[in-house]
């Protein structure tokens, strides 16, 4: 929309060349929440990438029944790694860490998060986590093989390298608590005159409710991982049912964590959404309280409901009912969101560009997830699908689908803030176009099959499933072609693409009111807030 | 356009108290482990908690509320600008870690010599409650005396630091969340002890 002010020649100013230094030691060292945030993006990027390797690998072995590439160890190995790369490596970390970590002092009108330092070893953390889990795969009994749950008493007998990798896993976690802890920090003590709690924006929101659950939630899965390591190495029996433990132990405090983790996935998502939502329609955000106030609930409500993972598992009745109760209550604050979206967007000037895209299609495929979600929330219905490839179609539409999208948007609306260049327009809907179409074969198919009865996890198949699974593998191809697009158009563009202006999308949030790429210290003087992030006239923005 | 750097220790304390709720967090997973299967064997953890020592238990706790004491104490010293004292109180809240650690040690040699361990063959003979009673006892106390060790080691860096005199009445923000951290791993000590050596 502006023409480009204060335009650099090529390509880089701000942050990047501003304090003098270059070189991989003043990033790897920096303490400087972008260049931080960029060494989080590249490197949950990077595992991102990893994982769609693995999970092609594995369509590939599902396309037709019996041996296709692999062996069955493999294929065990590899829907485990698969899961622990893409969760733990890449979803958790990723957009706390990565436009977390850009955005949010910004958007506050800081200068940095409230621990500098801390934010950093946080990174390294990460860093040494997942070299331990690489490690892990390359030495020892091999790569795991008990799933991304590591369920007992499997992964205690497994001869395969689990310690280790569950080693990492817990490095990670601790790198998402001192993370989570410097976010409510940060939100509480560093807001700029005038970023009243009522205008901060509400990605901001969307952090700190996911920080606190970064924080109630991670330590527990914390002691479960010590509890397997404790399991393996020194025989401590606590799940193991020959020695009086109980397997179903093991299940509740995993899940205690690790279904709060799928907050930790979306929230942040939905944030991302809700900030491109309003200024791709031209029009105030629809319900701030509401949406604030929902992200919160979702953090509470999210936290309550981990039995449904275990109705097969043998719980008592009573307890399937509360937890089914509370499943079916963590709908209501996601439909709230979703109605404030679809509101802001009625009678909007919505231009559809790559972001708006994303974040368009994120309402849609959430609302088949969050909907197939309670079909798995309901204990009637859940029985018969539970453990089968319907549960695998419908995490990926959550996950996938919801949050995997609004990072695609997040990286086209952010990023060329931060590179000073943008990616060229048509490209990108031609790639998010074959992903969106891609994503559904894939995965709407799965939820098809579930529901036929092929089981998750499983190396072969009877054969009446094998016309769908080839049909879900083509899926997987257009998806992986349209991401191949998108990427390389994206990249291309923030190397070597159009210049951008301050604010080539005409937000109000904080962001961008100052240069692109942001200087070091984001603010020439601390700003004043007059105004709140979706009020586009007290921007001046017409 | 640089800003001066500010210290914001509002901002520092609220950071340690939500590391601190993390930390319970973790004890919490272990206390409800206790708390299931407490009421699965109830004979069984009886048995055991009987068998436990208790006089290493209450050396234990009696080293441990002085040395949060003495830590408490510091803080006060410090902000009365009195460092020599600063100085002796937190060492000897390092001191008291080190007993603590020592007591420890004594009373796992006696419970090992015992032939109960994780694995041992007494405990796979014996009833099931007993082994994960135990199991229980070494994980909680085993993480305990890992904080223990971990704070410790955090009060001999902060007592260097008042000795140098890096940490004085105008900045103490070291010392308190230090303090803070010490008084978290007695209070945790506060619910083990009458769990495993008092109420069976």
């Amino acid at each position: 929309m502006n023409p480009a002010e204060n335009m650099l020649p090529a390509g880089k100013g701000g942050f990047w060349i501003d304090t003098g230094k270059t070189g991989i030691a003043s990033w790897i060292f920096s303490t400087d929440h972008k260049r931080i945030g960029l060494l989080y993006f590249w490197s949950v990027f990077g595992f991102f990438l990893v994982g769609v390797l693995l999970g092609l690998l594995i369509r590939i072995e599902l396309m037709a029944p019996g041996r296709t590439i692999m062996g069955p160890q493999t294929y065990n190995a590899l829907f485990t790694v698969h899961g622990v790369v893409m969760v733990f490596l890449f979803i958790i970390p990723g957009f706390q860490g990565s436009f977390g970590n850009l955005v949010m002092p910004i958007q506050i009108g800081s200068r940095d998060v409230a621990f500098p330092r801390l934010n950093l070893f946080s990174w390294w953390l990460y860093i040494a986590g997942a070299a331990i889990i690489l490690t892990s795969l390359f030495t020892g009994g091999g790569p795991p093989d008990t799933g991304w749950t590591f369920y007992l008493p499997f992964s205690e007998r497994t001869g395969t390298n689990v310690s280790l990798a569950v080693f990492g896993v817990f490095i990670v976690g601790f790198s998402s608590i001192l993370t989570g802890v410097n976010f409510v920090t940060t939100i509480h003590r560093l807001r700029a005159e005038g970023m009243t709690w009522g205008r901060l924006p509400l990605f901001v929101w969307s952090l700190y409710a996911t920080a606190w659950v970064q924080i109630l939630a991670t330590p527990i899965l914390g002691i479960t991982l010590v509890l397997i390591i404790a399991e393996r190495l020194l025989g401590t029996g606590l799940f193991d049912p020959a020695r009086g433990g109980d397997p179903l132990m093991y299940q509740h405090l995993f899940w205690i964590y690790s279904h709060p983790a799928v907050y930790i996935m979306i929230l942040p998502a939905m944030g991302v959404v809700t900030e491109i939502i309003p200024v791709f329609s031209r029009k105030p955000i629809f319900g701030y309280r509401m949406i604030a106030f929902s992200s919160l609930a979702i953090a509470a409500a999210g936290s309550l409901v981990w039995g449904h993972h275990m109705f097969t598992s043998g719980m008592s009745d009573t307890a399937i009912l509360v937890f089914s109760f509370l499943t079916f209550v963590v709908a209501i604050p996601s439909a709230i969101k979703v109605f404030n979206w679809v509101s802001t967007l009625y009678r909007g000037s919505i231009s559809l560009e790559a972001p708006m895209l994303f974040a368009l299609s994120f309402i849609l495929l959430f609302s088949i997830g969050g909907l197939t979600g309670l079909i798995l929330g309901a204990a009637a219905t859940d029985i018969h699908v539970h453990d089968t490839h319907f549960v695998v179609g419908h995490f990926h539409y959550v996950i996938f689908g919801g949050s995997g999208f609004a990072f695609f948007g997040a990286m086209h609306y952010w990023l060329p803030k931060f590179y000073g260049r943008r990616y060229a327009e048509k490209p990108a809907i031609l790639g998010w176009g074959l992903m969106f179409v891609g994503f559904n074969i894939l995965y709407f198919t799965m939820m098809v099959l579930g529901m036929e009865g092929m089981p998750r996890r499983y190396y072969d198949y009877l054969p009446e499933f094998a016309r769908l699974n080839f049909v879900s593998t083509m899926g997987s191809w257009i998806l992986a072609v349209g991401l191949a697009i998108l990427l390389v158009n994206l990249f291309r563009g923030l190397r070597s693409g159009e210049p951008v202006g301050n604010n080539p999308w005409g937000g109000a949030t904080l962001e961008w009111s100052i240069p692109t790429p942001p200087p070091t210290e984001n603010f020439a003087k601390e700003p004043v807030v007059t105004h709140g992030p979706y009020d586009f006239r007290g921007a001046g923005i017409p | 356009m640089s800003q001066p750097t500010h210290k914001d220790y509002a901002g520092a304390k609220l950071g340690m108290w939500l590391f601190l709720f993390t930390e319970l967090l973790l004890f919490g997973g272990l206390f409800l482990l206790y708390a299931v299967y407490l009421s699965r064997y109830p004979h069984e953890f009886a048995a055991a908690g009987r068998e436990m020592h208790l006089v290493f238990g209450t050396v234990n706790t009696v080293i441990l509320i002085t040395s949060s004491l003495l830590v408490a104490m510091a803080v006060t010293a410090v902000k009365r600008d009195d460092h020599r004292l600063a100085f002796v109180l937190v060492g000897g809240t390092v001191v008291c870690a080190a007993f603590f650690l020592v007591d420890k040690y004594l009373e796992w040699g006696t419970e090992i010599g015992r032939g109960i361990y994780p694995g041992s063959p007494r405990l796979v003979a014996g009833p099931a409650g007993e082994s994960v009673f135990y199991s229980l006892y070494y994980l909680t106390t085993g993480l305990h005396g890992l904080h223990v060790l971990i704070g410790g080691i955090l009060l001999a860096v902060v007592a260097v630091r008042v000795g140098r005199g890096s940490i004085h009445a105008g900045d103490y923000i070291w010392l308190e969340n230090g303090a803070l951290y010490w008084h978290l791993v007695d209070l945790v000590w506060i619910f083990i002890f009458p769990l495993y050596y008092l109420v069976l």
